[in-house]
């Protein structure tokens, strides 16, 4: 099978570095993975060319890049499913961590975050002699998100972590959950209060927009974003509520649940704290802005035609 | 200069294990791995690790002699009693440090069946049992404050006054070349599988360790004995767990039959893979076969089990070969899958050179002998890694550092890797010439052996190590050169390569992963000892060593 891999292309020790594209008209194995591609390239036609690969069977993490645009393990990547109609393949380095050479990215910013939410079982009662009782489904719940290979696939494509490199992110957090949701892990019942206070800060569990890149990206099923929503609740759970976040989602239940729609004035006010000054003048420039655009919400919250409907759900839903 | 008390080479899971246990001990310890530590090839242990617990009705003894009869009685006795003696305390640990086991309905520790054993003792996490175990002592690394280098390559050991006194190490990241002073040195830097085409290992898995050891003059023991795994899958050579039979998988021949009646009639498809390997290539080599290889055959076990025990198991199946074990037989073989022999140590993990250490793949201590059990390789990893990390931090106690000269030995270094990078081009390269080993190990030195077919590959090797002496390097930079490493790592799998080439050609009977059509009998009175291969003069030079028996006296090896 004759396959074009386009690869983006970075040498720091060139005289003058920069980005180049440079294209590999290669002949390959019907089942090959896109990592097989990359490999012959490497072994046989340019052994200049950097990546980090290892295992072959998706579970060392080394290989996840960019390909035809989207974050993935070139092992887990079947080179025949990725081609486009010219049999083109591209592929590059994986985003949000700086580029050291070619496919290669630095990793320093992922393993920083996953450093700052104290990765190892922290339990506050003594341990048993013997192992601890838990029940199967617990540790099956648990393996679901263990069976992350920290590969970073979900941090290059999260679209939070592209614009503000102070957020926790995907791995983090789902590290963070995988404790949180351990029954050895925090107080007698397996409360991790400590770890959920901490997550509720700014650049953590809160500051996830739901775009869920990161369950697209993930090669190992673990969804890092429902890890992120089931944070925030176990984090509401045990009273959490102080946060803008927090207050955020409350806010935004209390207006559905009320008029059946949203009331977009209200809810940042709701979500700071309506006593919070600085906060409400920041947001005096984006009102103004929506203001001149024409596009401030309708100053008088109307409910929707059918709010019984929606009351009755939420009553359903409360009750449940 | 940067200096330690005990400096480990790998971070995989005997790699971190010790160096925990060495900062446990009060030693300044460092951690050295060409990969970051969760990369390393711990975590392509799938099916689990064993242990006799006693609270579940086994004993240590009982998990010693399963062990014994699966290393073909080439294991030392007095190693393996070590080890299942400690795998109850190891395995708690493991779980108190947070691994999310299966359990039974009880909530405790769950167990599968797993080859060569009889009664089931494997504990596990999914079909993912060497990821969970890796992630798990990664975090306890973290926890514990250790110096990491990561991403460091060491390219030679320092020796001053006739020790090791510490390494040279390229950071790959920037090219620069470091030197290391250390006490204590702790190989962990697991086997050397890829010197085999194909092979179940990672493709980081080349040996550095042991030729590096071999070459400062440790011995290496055993090496003639190369496990072949019965299911992998064909062309890649990747890994389908034990766990699948372990689970209650058969294999079945192109008729269908489940042919392993014919070999292991008690035990069937969980014989020691040894007997199961050979038996499967028997039948491929009658015609038996589908296009070179059996049937792995899941069907009768269900979706709900397969998605809760083997469900990685299963993606790869589907990967790799398209076909889905739920509802379809995978074509599978015998491949290279893990080396019993390495450097020889004792049961604190001390070799025949003061200071150096070896846990792990690299290491015999020897525990696996002829044939190593699956899920003992995680245990071997935890038990050893330990005890040698232990021993270095109290050995290291009151010692003072050798005197080294940096500079002088960084240049030296430097120059040897400039004149690397600096060869002509002559149209060769690394992969070709690893290619050829990797044939040439998997043609001769395989399930079955001859004398003729080990002299061929062992006049091949010569041929290539002689070819790599002038193989050029073609990136010349300094950032994250992998062509400079893969040759590297090349002269370090051609050492290896030799030695088991020359251990299995010296081993004239047929015991546990050796078979020799031209001796197909075990042979006691003159075979139960150790091969042991020492680096001489002009080449391997070998001798042997006693088996240590201490209750368990040798008998027919039947399943």
């Amino acid at each position: 099978m004759d396959v074009t891999v386009k690869v983006k292309r970075y040498d720091p020790d060139a005289a003058r570095p920069q980005v180049e594209w440079q294209e590999y008209p290669i002949s390959i194995d019907e089942n090959a993975t896109v990592l097989d591609a990359l490999i012959m390239i490497r072994e046989e036609v340019d052994g200049t060319l950097s990546l980090r690969c290892s295992c072959r069977s998706a579970i060392c993490g080394s290989c996840a890049m960019r390909i035809n645009g989207h974050a993935g393990l070139a092992c887990k990547t079947k080179a025949s499913d990725s081609m486009d109609a010219n049999g083109t393949i591209v592929v590059e380095p994986a985003g949000v961590m700086p580029t050291v050479k070619d496919l290669v990215v630095n990793f320093d910013l992922f393993w920083k975050k996953i450093e700052e939410v104290e990765p190892y079982l922290k339990p506050e009662v003594p341990e048993p002699e013997a192992e601890y009782i838990a029940s199967n489904e617990s540790m099956l719940h648990l393996s679901g998100v263990t069976a992350c290979i920290m590969c970073g696939a979900c941090v290059s494509d999260c679209t939070v972590l592209e614009v503000d490199p102070t957020f926790l992110g995907p791995a983090a957090l789902a590290k963070a959950y995988r404790f949180t949701a351990d029954p050895r892990d925090g107080d007698a019942n397996g409360v991790s209060r400590d770890r959920l206070a901490k997550l509720g800060m700014p650049s953590g569990m809160w500051d996830c927009t739901r775009c869920n890149e990161c369950v697209q990206a993930c090669p190992k099923g673990v969804a890092p974003m429902d890890r992120i929503m089931a944070l925030r609740e176990q984090a509401m759970e045990v009273g959490f509520g102080n946060t803008n976040g927090a207050r955020h989602a409350e806010a935004f239940t209390e207006s559905v649940g009320h008029s059946g729609r949203l009331d977009e004035l209200r809810l940042p006010v709701q979500s700071v704290g309506i006593t919070n000054i600085p906060a409400l003048l920041g947001f005096m420039p984006v009102g103004w802005r929506a203001l001149t655009h024409g596009k401030l919400p309708p100053l008088v919250h109307k409910n929707v035609e059918d709010v019984d409907t929606i009351r009755r759900l939420f009553r359903k839903l409360n009750n449940s | 200069m940067l200096e330690h008390d005990v400096l480990i080479i790998g971070a995989g899971l005997a790699g971190m294990r010790a160096a925990i246990a060495a900062r446990a001990g009060g030693a300044n310890a460092a951690i050295i791995s060409k990969v970051h530590p969760v990369r390393s090839h711990s975590s392509a242990a799938q099916g689990g690790i064993n242990a006799a617990l006693t609270d579940r009705g086994d004993e240590w003894e009982d998990h010693a002699y399963d062990t014994i009869k699966g290393s073909d009685y080439l294991g030392d006795q007095d190693a393996i009693e070590v080890m299942c003696r400690s795998a109850g305390q190891s395995l708690i640990d493991m779980e108190h440090m947070g691994v999310t086991f299966n359990r039974d309905e009880e909530g405790k520790l769950g167990t599968r069946a797993f080859g060569g054993q009889r009664r089931a003792r494997t504990f596990f996490v999914g079909d993912f049992t060497g990821q969970a175990l890796l992630h798990v002592m990664f975090e306890q690394l973290i926890k514990s404050g250790v110096q990491r280098y990561e991403e460091w390559f060491v390219t030679s050991l320092i020796i001053e006054e006739g020790q090791v006194a510490g390494v040279t190490a390229l950071e790959i990241r920037t090219g620069k070349l470091h030197a290391i002073r250390a006490k204590s040195v702790i190989f962990c830097s697991g086997g050397c599988g890829r010197l085999f085409e194909p092979s179940t290992n990672a493709l980081i898995v080349t040996g550095d360790g042991m030729a590096l050891a071999y070459n400062a003059g440790a011995k290496l023991m055993d090496m003639e004995m190369v496990q072949y795994h019965p299911t992998t899958i064909s062309g890649s050579g990747v890994l389908l767990s034990e766990a699948a039979r372990g689970e209650g998988a058969y294999l079945r021949d192109k008729n269908g039959e489940r042919f392993m009646e014919k070999y292991a009639p008690n035990m069937m498809e969980l014989a020691s893979r040894d007997v199961v390997s050979r038996s499967e290539q028997t039948e491929i080599n009658a015609g038996n076969g589908v296009n070179g290889c059996v049937l792995l055959d899941c069907t009768h076990l269900g979706e709900k089990l397969i998605m809760e025990k083997l469900g990685q198991i299963r993606e790869l199946g589907l990967d790799l070969t398209g076909k889905d074990m739920i509802k379809e037989l995978v074509p599978i073989r015998p491949g290279m899958h893990y080396i019993m022999g390495g450097i020889k140590t004792d049961i604190d993990g001390q070799t025949n050179l003061p200071g150096v250490y070896a846990a792990g793949e690299c290491a015999n201590v020897s525990v696996h002998g002829g044939n190593r059990l699956g899920a003992n390789s995680l245990l071997d990893t935890i038990v050893f890694g330990e005890r040698s990390g232990t021993h270095a931090a109290a050995f290291t106690r009151g010692q003072s550092y050798i005197n080294v000269n940096e500079g002088e030995v960084v240049a030296r270094e430097e120059q040897r890797l400039q004149g690397m990078l600096d060869r002509p081009d002559n149209g060769d390269r690394w992969g070709k010439i690893r290619l050829a080993m990797g044939d040439s190990m998997n043609r001769n030195v395989a399930v079955f052996r001859n004398k003729e077919g080990i002299e061929e590959t062992i006049q091949e090797l010569q041929e290539l190590k002689t070819r790599y002496t002038s193989v050029p390097v073609h990136n010349k930079g300094k950032v994250f050169n992998t062509d400079l490493i893969f040759a590297l790592e090349l002269g370090f799998m051609l050492d290896c390569a030799e030695t088991i080439a020359v251990s299995a050609l010296e081993r004239k009977e047929s015991r546990g992963a050796q078979f020799r059509i031209d001796y197909p009998k075990r042979d006691d009175e003159n075979w139960l000892k150790h091969i042991v291969v020492s680096q001489g003069e002009v080449g391997p030079e070998l001798s042997n060593l006693p088996v240590t028996i201490t209750k368990w006296t040798p008998e027919e090896r039947k399943y």
